[in-house]
């Protein structure tokens, strides 16, 4: 940092959290600056509501059609997928495995889809698959064509950058309603939701794939004689074709986990919907076999999609007959050919006979209240320390936390003098010790554990936050932050969006701190690699409802289950970053460290996690984006804040509510991402 | 030289900025004063990338051009095949303008008079040894069958039969530029660009890949622009060169010219690694030493021999009579060529 920034911001943060701690002590909740004043906030919510119900009233017979043509082609794959024998949709899914990876994946695939079958969820998966059949071509169709015009035009890749931002941080629910509204009711709905949602990944991929195909392929299909059309089809998407594959299988899985997601509206019958209403209905063994249908669902389609990526191209040598060309083709017809003929003369395997099912929910029930029974001593306690000692001092604050009542004993003035005498004396150490950046931090963390964060002044946050941008991103940024967050205050949505950052932050401190140290564990033992990566796999592919169900069975509906879901979700990018970047050093610097006589402990703490941390800080701004698209499902579990005012809207059907939360949700997601990618860009720049 | 001229470039401007054509009141290119000129230009914050280029390349002739990385080599060859567009000047292919051409046009002369070879290979990673070969023909239009045909002769001319069906990932380096060459001679190209074919490969596959190159050459005779960063290898395989430096011209000639006559330090300065008895020719010490006299009975030698290969006769006869095509040169003595490498690493200390 330069000279003078640096006086700047020692000079600034000083006087910021002054102005933070004189505001607490001498303001009262009443007051303007703590909280924004109800009768001061800005109508945003009913002024959409009225340019929405205008727009539908206006527009709608243009979406109702477009509902009804694309509901056309769903019911048809639809019952399509229910006339065909279930034996038929096992032998082709075995067979596509087979050619996109190997008999593994084969065997894997033709055991989940049995597993549907077994358990009877057949119908519903079928249901899902439906959508998802329909919704990913044509996702990575318009995918494509955005792609390839922001790649032809740089003009065109200006809007069209920030347009996928919107679109993949408004939490996808916000934007169920508005669908809701202009296409009514139907599957369509779980249609172009997924469509909305699943598209951008294709666009960046198609993007960064023709981007990146080097020059002197370019140019020497130009010095062959290609003409424009020759050199983009026949040179550069060629080229690009593994990143185009990524990019659908992404789009894939995206879409995937939408049509999970929108069946939220209901009326679909589909996998989603059944559990989503046992998870309500608190019928936790239907939920966990139904839950595990869509996982299974989820991971077949990704290892697939994924194969076909990933294959490298035929390896010569083999012959060309029309035969071995095509071998997977002929396979799979011979294959769906012979299981239809067999289903006509076997009616089980027509359809699958129900006094055949295998549906354990009832003993799994019986089971997990054995056990919460056994355990509940634990668990209590668990969620109690978690509850008196983490969630709610950051919440309310030390002063209403400390009572007889959870702590045991009263905060006394005594307690609050020794209290901040501790704070003070703490940071002034490290101020002292030369660290003026953690002194300030410790500071605020200090005033922020004392009064909790949704009793600090918005005013005072407002302006440290903008401070911040400014330090991180210079003007650009700091304008930016504070225009987001006063939209935040003037829409009246500060109270939610500070308890959605208190919920996030804990979860996002808990999964940076675990996940780093298993990444770091993982990074220098082979063994915990290999063990950690394919559940990370597993969880990343999990769709975010499946992930919830666990945490709920045992630790009820609330804002703890809550937490372990974003957790066990938000880790993934913490993990896998850390090992990344420990894993991936320049190797003469760790060879020099060794020559001057590094211990292990040394160089991992001296040499290697110094280094890496430009990519560990963009595993946090990962950590941070996963908690929060996790946030918001994790509503559906009860927790306050934005997530739960995105289902009040969807719930009441009321448009301007939902889509504020949403934005808010956004610009939270948005704040965090640049402030992050701008302080790993600090430091990047910084080694460099 | 007594060949016609197949590729003539004259005046070519390359500029870089935001509106390079400012400096070009006509677009052939030419001024008063080039390196003025470009000093204008560089002042008015654009990049020169290429200034004032002209140079003629012969019919079967190997034409290199010689400079460090930024001194604008790559750029002029690209200005030469129209991957870039020259700001300003003219670029001659047997007499026809290419820079008036249109894109169908140029198309067309890419597709059947220019072959290129790109230093990291270029190859389509989709495709193997073959249709990578092949693709050139399969852009024209041109049938599976013949295609195929014309493919494997020049995949056998440079030595890959039997890998045909390799995909490139599976070749080594040199492998996988022998490909690159292959594809560039598919189309029987009248002129033939190469931009530091063998840079990306290691020392002893390099040579082996100069060696073949040459073969190459003295089988299809081709008109040929040959960009490289490495001295030895120009030197190696020049019959003239042209030595950039940020983007001019500094001296153009064959490798003995430049290094009995270097046009200033930056071009010695090449020359000083260069194992003179190697390069010094007993044509050159001929001219130098302007002797008189045919001296009929002295032994006679060729005019491209290196002195290295000069010393024995020497050693005998203390003089020899040199002959160049157009008959005899004149006399070269031991002392004409002790004085001219006496010169050569006075050169060399300083």
């Amino acid at each position: 940092m330069p000279r003078d920034a640096d006086s700047l911001s020692r000079f600034l943060w000083p006087v910021l959290i002054g102005l933070l701690l004189l505001a607490q002590f001498a303001g009262s909740p009443g007051d303007w600056f703590i909280a924004w004043p109800t009768e001061w906030v800005l109508p945003f919510t009913s002024s959409l509501n009225t340019a929405m119900d205008w727009f539908v009233e206006t527009a709608g017979w243009f979406f109702r059609g477009l509902s009804d043509i694309l509901a056309v082609p769903v019911s048809a794959v639809q019952k399509f997928l229910h006339w065909l024998p279930w034996p038929v949709v096992v032998a082709v899914t075995a067979v596509l495995s087979w050619a996109a990876s190997g008999w593994r994946l084969a065997l894997f695939s033709t055991l989940a889809l049995l597993y549907m079958v077994v358990v009877g969820y057949w119908p519903e998966s079928m249901n899902s698959l439906s959508l998802v059949i329909i919704s990913v071509p044509l996702a990575i169709a318009i995918g494509f064509a955005f792609g390839v015009w922001g790649f032809r035009s740089e003009r065109a890749a200006g809007v069209i950058q920030p347009m996928l931002d919107m679109l993949q941080t408004i939490p996808a629910f916000a934007y169920l309603l508005p669908i809701l509204l202009l296409f009514g009711f139907g599957p369509v709905v779980g249609l172009i939701a997924s469509l909305l949602y699943a598209f951008p990944p294709m666009v960046r991929n198609t993007m960064l794939g023709l981007r990146s195909v080097p020059t002197d392929i370019v140019e020497s299909g130009l010095m062959s004689g290609a003409t424009p059309r020759q050199l983009f089809w026949q040179v550069r998407i060629p080229a690009a074709s593994r990143q185009l594959l990524l990019g659908a299988n992404q789009s894939t899985m995206a879409a995937v986990s939408m049509v999970i997601i929108a069946s939220i509206i209901g009326g679909t019958a589909d996998i989603g919907w059944e559990v989503l209403s046992r998870i309500r209905k608190a019928q936790f063994g239907e939920s966990i076999l139904a839950g595990i249908v869509i996982a299974l669902l989820a991971m077949v389609i990704d290892r697939i999609t994924y194969g076909f990526a990933g294959r490298e191209a035929d390896d010569g040598e083999r012959s060309a007959s029309p035969w071995s060309r095509h071998r997977y083709l002929w396979i799979g017809l011979v294959a769906a050919l012979v299981t239809f003929l067999l289903s006509t003369v076997i009616p089980a395997l027509r359809e699958w006979p129900r006094e055949w099912e295998i549906y354990p929910a009832e003993a799994m029930n019986s089971w997990l209240e054995g056990f919460i029974l056994t355990w509940s001593e634990f668990i209590g306690t668990l969620k109690t320390i978690a509850f008196y000692y983490l969630m709610l001092p950051v919440r309310v604050g030390l002063v209403d936390t400390i009572t007889p009542f959870s702590w045991g004993f009263e905060f006394t003035p005594a307690m609050r003098w020794g209290y901040g005498a501790a704070v003070l004396a703490l940071s002034a150490w490290t101020w002292w010790r030369g660290r003026f950046h953690l002194a300030m931090t410790i500071m605020f963390l200090g005033i922020l554990l004392y009064f909790g964060l949704t009793k600090l002044s918005w005013l005072v946050l407002v302006l440290m936050a903008g401070a911040l941008g400014y330090q991180l991103g210079g003007r650009r940024l700091a304008v930016g932050t504070l225009a987001a967050l006063g939209f935040l205050v003037l829409a009246g949505i500060w109270p939610q969006a500070m308890l959605s950052v208190y919920l996030c932050g804990i979860a996002v401190l808990i999964s940076f701190l675990v996940g780093g140290c298993i990444g770091v564990i993982a990074s220098e033992v082979g063994v915990v690699s290999r063990v950690v990566r394919p559940v990370n796999d597993t969880l990343q592919t999990m769709p975010l409802f499946v992930i919830l169900i666990p945490f709920v069975m045992i630790f009820k509906i609330g804002e703890f289950s809550a937490l372990l879901a974003i957790v066990a979700y938000a880790i993934v990018p913490a993990i896998r970053y850390t090992e990344h970047g420990l894993r991936n050093l320049p190797n003469d610097v760790i060879e020099a460290a060794t020559c001057m006589g590094c211990t292990r402990w040394q160089l991992l703490t001296q040499v290697k996690l110094p280094l890496a941390m430009p990519v560990i800080m963009l595993g946090l701004n990962q950590t941070i984006m996963y908690a929060i698209a996790m946030l918001v499902i994790a509503a559906l579990v009860g927790t306050n804040g934005l997530g739960q005012q995105v289902y009040i809207g969807l719930g009441d059907g009321d448009f301007g509510i939902g889509i504020v939360a949403g934005i808010g949700m956004a610009i939270i997601a948005m704040v965090a991402d640049r402030f992050t990618q701008g302080w790993s860009a600090a430091r990047q720049a910084a080694y460099s | 030289m007594d060949q016609p001229v197949k590729l003539a470039c004259r005046n070519v401007w390359k500029v870089y900025g935001n509106h390079p054509d400012q400096f070009f009141e006509q677009g052939n290119g030419v001024v008063d004063d080039a390196s003025a000129h470009a000093a204008a230009i560089r002042d008015a914050g654009h990049i020169v990338a290429c200034g004032d280029v002209s140079f003629d390349v012969h019919v079967g002739e190997i034409f290199v051009i010689m400079g460090l990385s930024g001194s604008g080599k790559s750029t002029i060859v690209r200005c030469l095949s129209r991957l870039v567009e020259p700001t300003a000047g003219e670029v001659l292919l047997d007499g026809e303008n290419l820079l008036k051409k249109s894109s169908a046009e140029l198309i067309e002369i890419r597709r059947h008079k220019m072959g290129m070879v790109f230093q990291s290979f270029g190859l389509l990673p989709h495709l193997n040894v073959m249709d990578n070969v092949a693709f050139p023909l399969k852009l024209q239009g041109i049938g599976i069958g013949e295609r195929r045909e014309r493919a494997q002769r020049v995949i056998d001319l440079v030595g890959l039969g039997g890998r045909e069906r390799s995909y490139p990932r599976q070749l080594s380096g040199g492998q996988q530029q022998r490909v690159g060459i292959a594809r560039s001679l598919a189309v029987e190209p009248d002129i033939w660009f190469l931009d530091e074919p063998f840079s990306a490969l290691d020392p002893l596959i390099r040579r082996e890949m100069q060696n073949e190159f040459l073969g190459i050459q003295e089988q299809l005779r081709k008109s040929i622009v040959f960009i490289t960063h490495d001295f030895l290898e120009a030197l190696r395989i020049a019959d003239r060169m042209m030595i950039m430096k940020d983007g001019q011209i500094v001296q153009v000639g064959t490798p003995a010219e430049l290094i009995v006559n270097p046009a200033d330090d930056y071009v010695a300065e090449f020359t000083t690694d260069v194992p003179i008895t190697r390069v010094l020719t007993a044509g050159a010490i001929a001219r130098e030493a302007n002797g008189q006299g045919a001296g009929e009975d002295l032994p006679e030698v060729a005019a491209d021999c290196c002195v290295e290969d000069l010393l024995p006769a020497l050693a005998s006869a203390g003089s020899v009579r040199v002959r160049g095509d157009g008959g005899v040169l004149g006399v070269a003595t031991a002392a004409d060529v002790i004085r001219m490498l006496a010169r050569e690493s006075r050169a060399e200390g300083r």
